[in-house]
């Protein structure tokens, strides 16, 4: 997909669409061909382009579901691999639960992006987007859980009161045995 | 798998954690040794073989050596124990050294060469008294050399070639005060002198060969005897009679003993106070020493005694040597004006000088304390002399031709107490080429190191980067570093010397002999106690010097008056004294310091009054608002009451000195006379720094501390058990361990350990103690640890609470809100006997702590706190594991990497000091004794810095080439796509 946008985006100068669907006669400087008539043409045409765009509509919607379900892949994939990182802190766990928590908001900020390509107004993009925002959650989730297990998050009494300094004292005192 | 092997490197690099060990070229890299030996009492020179000349000393440290003549270096050295105090030296057969020690109960042979134990002897008497050790001077080997011993009133002769006792006559029976020993060269017959009753001379002639009694002659002097006899030559002797007044002259050749008198006022007109006869063996003459001269008399052939001179100035005599067959000469030292006279004299003629020197000599050695002399023909056949020198300061010295060849500072072997200095800070303006030279150095070094690293070095290269990091001047620089780690050492020492050590190398960077702990007419017996910083400038009094407090005692009783001196840091000028009316037995260092710094301390005399220093009127408005809030207390530790005080106002006998406080006794534990007698007793020490008062334990479960300086750690033991290991049962010993507050007086804790006993060492830091002791039914030494635990705080839990800030947790505490606590302890045994123990110290008090233990054998063993946890089980759950708790062992391991003196010996080891550097993970470390040790620790290794081995030129290196990689796969890149586009 990344590749296509790409050879779209810069690869080619020029380009002439064939299907020019314009009825404006306005619009048109060119006269149509003898014997051609538009309007046939286009009740013809109608039935086809409905069955066609049906079609893509579902394809669509089907591509949707596809891209709306693809974070549960990667959520298994992320709990496979904190399982593997163990519960200890250090380099290799770190990076899998820092991982864990950063696809999922991105993809979050992402979410009108991903989408982009299915929008249509016979499409119903809302739960797809819904379960799409679900999923990603709960991978963050995960990814807050696993922090959690490994420690880092700040919720016990202990990670409030190491910082904090011994109390002052109001009296003190000296002394022992005689000095030799 | 990858992961896997990775966790498994982790848990390898975590586990390496336990042990503190050293690579072998590491040693020396950042700790250093000196050895030194002590006060000399008696030096034997070998110098009559060609060769390595060398003279055999032992001290007041229970040291003996062997030296180096020429340069001083030891060649070989023991240190004997602390009770194994040497009477006496000599060599015989010109390959041995025979000591007597121990109030003469062992005789040794040591070899010359190599100071191995040839043989020992221990010699049996009935009763203690004067100790001699009589050698005999023929060189001829084939003959049956008899060495005699007199200890314990008792006569030994003994085989010098393998310490047989052949014979002994006992005299201790007869109770006779035995004196003299004397046997003359090449004679058979052994003369024994001595009082009865001090009043009755006895004189036995005895065979050598078999110790029978020849003959025995008494002689009664009504006049009486009193001190130290001397003989002058082989058959006269001198004494004192009882009044002091009277000199003796005793003959007793051919069994006949003829007393002849001399008045001491007919020798020195104005001879008031206490005569003393020097032990000074000087041929024909004496030297008696009164309270202004030195008199040398001699006593003529008719047995007349002649004044031969009066010395005013304070002068010190050696023993006469033999020059040949006729001639006998001793030297005569005497210090004055910053020079050192030596002169030697014929013993015959007094006004001739056979030798006259005159010596610079630093001031701050004080008088000549003793003087041995050796002489050796020179190259034109006359007689030559050196001498080796005691100072005041303890130091020894050699002068010969003129000039002080060497100096060793064995005053560095009594060090009483030590405190530090910072540095100065560096100061701009380095000029240039400095810096070029530097940089180009460094840049040499690194290349240098870079190819060690690489393995590309070739022996001389590894030899080079070896003596570059030993003598890196990094380390010696007289400036304050980043980390901390370059500092003064400032040591108070027993001869009343104040050294600066450089902790970068132990080079003396100053020495003082305090003017004010030297003998006066003040003070007879002065001696220093402790030595505090008084003035540590840092913000605002920056331009100003730090200084350090002295404090002192004239004389041996807590009621003698104290001596006060205080001293610049960094030039080692005493900057002012004090010989302040009052005495000393506390000082109390408090946590107020005026405007420049000067912190303010309380001195407690034996009155249990307090004063206030410095004595300024604004150290007492400082002061006056926290009065009610300063408290002290005394132990007395032979009736065993601890007392509470608190200032009740000004003192009563001295309405004027506002500086001074009368106490008001506030609380008083009286300990069981009967039951128990105190030990042992620690406190935290009060620099230290603890960063948090809560310990995080298994589960981010968190208990409270119990912080509180006010705490006293107090052992006591049943009186039986007070002594040594073995007198007692352990049914009738027990030992019990309290914590007090000494603010209340309310014992916090107490524990009975039933079967145990003394000597007990203890250490107190945050909020545990750990103590060592013997426990007499395991017949094994026990280390025990008490952790104690605020309770009062543990409900602060609500996480809410805390994110909030709803909580006491740092409120001012008061030790009279009677806080709840727990105490946590566990025992466990340890192998060794500790000498002394203490605590690394870091200066944010984040990093883990070791236990630094002081063992027998005199080394430093490090070893991890966590070993000594009460919350150690046999089978710790996975958190507690994780948490880092060991499982529980009966015993302390004692790891062999973790000994912090790796392979050195720090002789007659008597304490350990450690001080924070400015970088966390990092203690100085300094072990005094007879020798001095300092290194660095890093108990939970350096994690907040690179190692001195990190190689930078590596790093810049890899810097360099992954930017070339960068910058070449970019062009490639670059082109690869060009070409694709075309395509």
């Amino acid at each position: 997909m990344e590749k296509g946008k790409g050879v779209m985006g810069m690869g080619r100068r020029w380009a002439i669409d064939f299907t020019d669907n314009s009825t404006s006669l306005a619009s048109r400087d060119i006269p149509d061909p003898l014997g051609f008539s538009r309007a046939s043409l286009d009740q013809e045409d109608s039935a086809v382009t409905r069955q066609k765009k049906d079609a893509e509509a579902n394809w669509k919607a089907q591509k949707a579901w596809e891209v709306a379900q693809a974070p549960f892949k990667n959520l298994m994939m992320m709990g496979f691999m904190m399982w593997m990182s163990g519960s200890t802190v250090h380099l290799f766990s770190i990076g899998i639960t820092f991982s864990a928590l950063w696809q999922p908001i991105s993809a979050l900020q992402g979410v009108g992006k991903v989408f982009e390509p299915y929008k249509d107004n016979k499409v119903e993009l809302l739960v797809p987007k819904l379960l799409y925002i679900a999923l990603n959650l709960g991978g963050l989730a995960l990814g807050v859980w696993k922090l959690n297990t490994l420690g880092l998050l700040p919720t016990h009494a202990s990670d409030w009161v190491s910082s904090l300094p011994p109390a002052q004292e109001v009296e003190y005192s000296g002394g022992g045995i005689p000095l030799h | 798998m990858a992961i896997r092997t990775f966790v498994l490197l982790v848990l390898f690099l975590s586990s390496m954690n336990l042990s503190f060990s050293l690579y072998e070229d590491q040693v020396g890299l950042m700790d250093w040794h000196q050895k030194y030996i002590g006060k000399v009492k008696h030096a034997v020179f070998h110098t009559q073989k060609a060769g390595r000349k060398r003279v055999v000393v032992s001290t007041e440290h229970n040291v003996i050596a062997s030296l180096d003549l020429r340069h001083g270096d030891i060649y070989w050295r023991h240190v004997l124990g602390a009770d194994d105090a040497i009477d006496g030296i000599d060599i015989t057969l010109g390959k041995y050294v025979i000591t007597l020690s121990s109030g003469g109960s062992i005789l040794r042979a040591w070899n010359l060469p190599d100071g191995q134990l040839v043989w020992e002897s221990v010699l049996k008497g009935s009763k203690p008294s004067k100790t001699m050790l009589i050698v005999p001077t023929s060189f001829r080997v084939d003959k049956e050399n008899l060495i005699l011993a007199f200890a314990e009133g008792c006569l030994h002769a003994v085989s010098s070639v393998d310490g047989e006792i052949i014979w002994r006559k006992d005299f201790a029976a007869e109770s006779l005060d035995v004196q003299q020993v004397i046997q003359a060269p090449g004679e058979e017959t052994i003369h024994v002198l001595g009082y009865l009753e001090s009043f009755q001379f006895h004189a036995y002639q005895i065979n050598s060969r078999k110790g029978d009694e020849i003959k025995h002659v008494t002689v009664d002097f009504p006049g009486g005897f009193s001190g130290d006899t001397l003989l002058v030559s082989g058959d006269v002797l001198v004494a004192l009679d009882a009044t002091r007044s009277i000199l003796l002259t005793i003959f007793f050749q051919d069994g006949e003993i003829n007393f002849r008198k001399t008045q001491i006022s007919s020798l020195v007109d104005d001879s008031h106070g206490v005569v003393e006869i020097l032990p000074s063996k000087l041929a024909d003459m004496f030297a008696l020493k009164t309270n202004k001269f030195l008199v040398l008399a001699r006593v003529t052939d008719g047995g007349k005694v002649e004044l031969v001179e009066k010395i005013k100035e304070a002068a010190a005599l050696s023993d006469a040597i033999s020059l040949s067959e006729s001639q006998q000469a001793f030297a005569l030292v005497r210090h004055e004006n910053e020079k050192l006279h030596f002169v030697v004299k014929p013993v015959h003629d007094w006004n001739m000088d056979l030798l006259k020197e005159a010596i610079k000599i630093d001031n701050h050695r004080g008088r000549v304390h003793k003087v041995f002399i050796n002489n050796y023909i020179r190259t034109d056949r006359s007689h030559g002399f050196r001498a080796l020198i005691v100072m005041e300061d303890h130091s020894l010295s050699l002068i010969q031709q003129g000039e002080m060849v060497w100096c060793r500072e064995d005053g560095l072997a009594s060090v009483i107490d030590v405190t530090t200095s910072e540095l100065p800070v560096e100061k701009d303006g380095v000029s240039v080429s400095k810096v070029e030279q530097n940089l180009f150095e460094w840049l040499k070094g690194h290349i240098l190191k870079l190819k060690g690293t690489l393995m590309l070095a070739s022996p001389e290269d590894v030899a080079a980067i070896q003596k570059m990091r030993l003598k890196s001047s990094e380390k010696s620089k007289m400036t304050r570093d980043h980390n901390g780690f370059r500092k003064l050492l400032i040591v108070l020492t027993g001869a009343g010397k104040v050294f600066a050590l450089h902790t970068g190398d132990g080079r003396i960077v100053w020495s003082l002999l305090l003017q004010s702990l030297r003998k006066s007419e003040k003070c007879d017996y002065p001696t220093g106690l402790r030595i505090y910083p008084w003035q540590v400038p840092h913000h605002h009094a920056l331009d100003e010097n730090p200084s350090v407090l002295v404090v002192g005692r004239c004389g041996p009783s807590d009621d003698a008056p104290g001596l006060l001196s205080f001293i610049d840091a960094y030039t080692g000028q005493e900057l002012n004294y004090l010989v302040p009316v009052h005495s000393v037995v506390q000082v109390i260092p408090l946590p107020f310091t005026d405007s420049t710094e000067q912190r303010l301390h309380l001195l407690v005399d034996a009155n249990q009054r307090a004063h206030l220093y410095p004595r300024s009127p604004e150290a007492l408005s400082i002061f006056r608002p926290e009065i009610s809030n300063i408290y002290w207390y005394s132990v007395e530790a032979d009736n065993g009451i601890i007392r509470g005080h608190v200032s009740k106002g000004s003192c009563s006998y001295n309405e004027e000195d506002e500086y001074c406080f009368d106490p008001k006794d506030l609380w008083s534990v009286v300990l069981p006379a009967e039951s128990e007698k105190i030990v042992a007793m620690g406190t935290r020490k009060i620099n230290e720094v603890v960063h948090t008062q809560a310990k995080v334990i298994a589960d981010q479960d968190v208990m409270y501390k119990y912080i509180s300086r006010n705490l006293l750690f107090l052992a006591t033991t049943a009186p039986k058990g007070s002594g040594e290991i073995g007198s007692a049962t352990p049914e009738e010993s027990w030992l019990v361990v309290y914590l007090i507050d000494t603010i209340t007086g309310r014992i916090l804790h107490r524990m009975t350990h039933q079967g145990s006993q003394a000597p007990v060492r203890a250490v107190f830091s945050e909020n545990w103690v750990v103590y060592h002791y013997f426990n007499l039914r395991a017949h094994r030494y026990e280390m025990s640890v008490v952790e104690i635990y605020d309770q009062s705080r543990a409900d602060n839990k609500d996480v809410l609470k805390l994110v909030v800030g709803k909580h006491n947790l740092t409120s001012p505490v008061s030790s009279y809100s009677r806080p709840e606590v727990i105490a946590k302890s566990q025992s466990y045994f340890f192998t060794h006997s500790v000498k002394a123990i203490t605590v690394t110290s870091t200066a944010k008090g984040i990093t883990s702590k070791q236990l630094l233990i002081g063992t027998i054998g005199d080394q430093v063993l490090a070893l991890d706190k966590r070993y000594l946890d009460p919350r150690r089980t046999i089978n710790p759950t996975q958190a507690e594991k994780e948490e880092g708790i060991i499982p529980l062992t009966d015993s302390l391991p004692i790891i062999p990497q973790s000994y912090v003196t790796h392979a050195l010996k720090v002789e007659g080891l008597r304490g350990i000091v450690t001080v924070p550097a400015k970088l966390e993970s990092t203690t100085l470390v300094f072990t005094y004794g007879v020798d001095l040790f300092f290194t660095r620790l890093a108990p939970s290794r350096t994690y907040d810095s690179l190692t001195e081995d990190f190689s930078y030129a590596l790093l810049l290196l890899t810097i360099a080439a992954l930017i070339v990689a960068i910058f070449v796969t970019w062009i490639w890149s670059e082109r690869k796509e060009l070409q694709e586009k075309w395509r």
